[in-house]
């Protein structure tokens, strides 16, 4: 169980992230939807002890996860931001093998091995299993990224706009795997999300934050109608049902 | 032999320090010694025979010369990385750019004092500045032996971290590595490395630089190990290779250091031209 209380950050003078208290629910897909500035993925950095809060407290199974372990935080939690770094001469299963460290310290066991090996088919990357990151397209690295963070076998797993810069086939692909990976194996995903129909069609809850509150927080079905959008965006947005599933036609909208 | 030893001993460290220090601060172009501990060398060197003369015992006895240079080299090292690494992330031409900038004032300061020195007195500074594998005392290898064995030690139980490393610091503390103190322990290993190895031959600038982007390009993998054996390799062949050339070819005309920095400083340029076309 993942608590978060009056968690407060500032840069500068700045709030970003102001009181924020909510708890996610285990065993589903909360998606943090906002504005840009809202502080979204700031709060999410918070929660993966990326960054210190100034005020408040993130609490993991009831304990401060500053007072985690590390290591032991690691086994529990996940999170995955869009990084680049210099050094891709790595390939793809060699980049999954990463995610076994906190367990194996580098020292794979055949155990370890097959965790590898079932993240990799989780995503869909067996056959390219052998090739550097750098010949890789940007959503087959995002892909990559995402088996690494399968492999790590986290109850939680924490996504920062893990969508971006995907074309719609590869977002469908790796919404439905999340989905998966809580309807299947159990375990909790939190994401932050920039389309609001990803978070509609795709998660279990929704928090809606803006200027660094929390303005909404509840069900998908509470939060996705014109009512509640309208306090988060500002903007007017018809929501139309399709096939059952709530979508947000917010083209041509007149605030 | 004893020459042979301090190659080995040099260029293994340099090697070390520059590749882990070039992993915790995510880049290839700046080095530890382009960040003026090199030039720190020279510093107290010259104040010493400012201040004391080369009849001092801070001159004459070696081990006193030696430990503080070395002292003093870590000391800047650590205020450096304080003022630089812990606030914000500054890009890293502009750190760069703050290298350079103290690496030139330390120099013409050192300058400015070696104007004053008297010309006999100079020329035994002179030979304290260029790296010279001639006259090393025996003693003083084995006490950089020493201090290298430590940090090697040391060095081989991060092994693992630094590759994890290699995945940028979000990725690092995902899993689960500490990554903060990793990194100061990271960079004061690289200060103490550097500054044993200066501190026994004197200044190599660019010889860092060359090894740890050749083994990246030879070896292409993330494996600190390999790469650090590798550049560790390739800089004991330059040390050899070059002083061959200097005894050989030029008859002790011209230092390692001129032959090294040359060849390391147009290799520099053509990282940094390269580095901006892949930025541009």
């Amino acid at each position: 169980m993942i608590e978060i209380k009056g968690l407060t950050k500032r840069f500068g003078n700045k709030p970003v992230v102001s009181d924020v208290t909510l708890s996610i629910q285990p065993n589903a897909i909360t998606s943090f939807i906002g504005p840009n500035g809202a502080g979204k993925s700031t709060l999410l950095s918070m929660v993966s002890r990326l960054l210190d809060a100034d005020t408040g407290e993130v609490l993991l199974d009831q304990t401060n996860v500053k007072n985690w372990k590390s290591n032991e935080f690691a086994k529990r939690v996940s999170i995955l931001r869009q990084s680049n770094f210099l050094n891709d001469r790595l390939t793809v299963r060699e980049l999954v093998s990463f995610g076994r460290y906190p367990y194996s310290k580098g020292r794979l066991t055949p155990e370890d091995e097959q965790f590898v090996d079932q993240a990799l088919e989780y995503m869909n990357l067996k056959e390219m299993e052998d090739k550097f990151l750098d010949q890789l397209s940007g959503g087959q690295k995002q892909r990559a990224f995402i088996a690494m963070v399968i492999a790590q076998d986290t109850d939680y797993i924490l996504l920062d706009e893990p969508l971006n810069n995907l074309d719609m086939k590869h977002s469908v692909q790796i919404m439905k795997i999340l989905r998966q990976l809580v309807d299947e194996l159990g375990k909790t995903v939190v994401i932050v999300l920039h389309d609001i129909n990803f978070a509609s069609v795709y998660s279990d809850y929704i928090v809606g934050l803006k200027d660094g509150r929390v303005i909404k927080n509840g069900p998908t079905e509470d939060i996705i109608n014109s009512e509640a959008l309208r306090e988060i965006y500002d903007m007017n947005i018809p929501v139309q049902e399709q096939n059952g599933c709530r979508i947000c036609v917010y083209f041509n909208s007149h605030s | 032999m004893m020459r042979v030893g301090a190659m080995v001993v040099t260029g293994f460290s340099i090697a070390f320090a520059t590749v882990i220090f070039q992993t915790v601060t995510q880049n290839r172009i700046l080095t530890p010694s382009m960040m003026g501990v090199d030039s720190m060398y020279e510093v107290v060197q010259t104040l010493i025979f400012f201040f004391a003369g080369s009849a001092s015992i801070w001159v004459v006895n070696q081990y006193l010369n030696f430990f503080t240079s070395l002292v003093a080299m870590v000391f800047f090292a650590m205020l450096l990385y304080r003022l630089l690494f812990r606030a914000d992330k500054f890009p890293i031409y502009l750190l760069l750019l703050i290298g350079m900038i103290i690496g030139t004032f330390l120099g013409s300061f050192v300058s400015f004092l070696q104007v004053l020195i008297d010309p006999v007195e100079y020329l035994s500074l002179q030979n304290k500045l260029f790296a010279s594998f001639i006259n090393i005392k025996v003693q003083l290898l084995y006490i950089a032996i020493g201090i290298l064995v430590v940090a090697f030690i040391y060095g081989y139980t991060i092994l693992n971290k630094l590759d994890v490393a290699t995945l940028g610091r979000d990725n690092a503390i995902n899993l689960g590595i500490n990554y903060d103190r990793l990194v100061m322990n990271v960079l004061i290993l690289a200060a103490i490395l550097i500054s044993t190895s200066t501190a026994l031959v004197g200044p190599i600038l660019f010889l860092g630089l060359i090894v740890a982007n050749l083994s990246y390009q030879f070896f292409a993998t993330y494996k600190h190990s390999v790469l650090i054996l590798g550049a560790g390799l390739i800089s004991v062949i330059a040390l050899v290779g070059g002083q061959f050339i200097v005894e050989h070819i030029f008859e002790m005309t011209t230092t390692l250091s001129v032959i090294i920095n040359f060849i390391g400083g147009i290799y520099f340029i053509y990282l940094l031209l390269k580095e901006s076309r892949a930025a541009g």
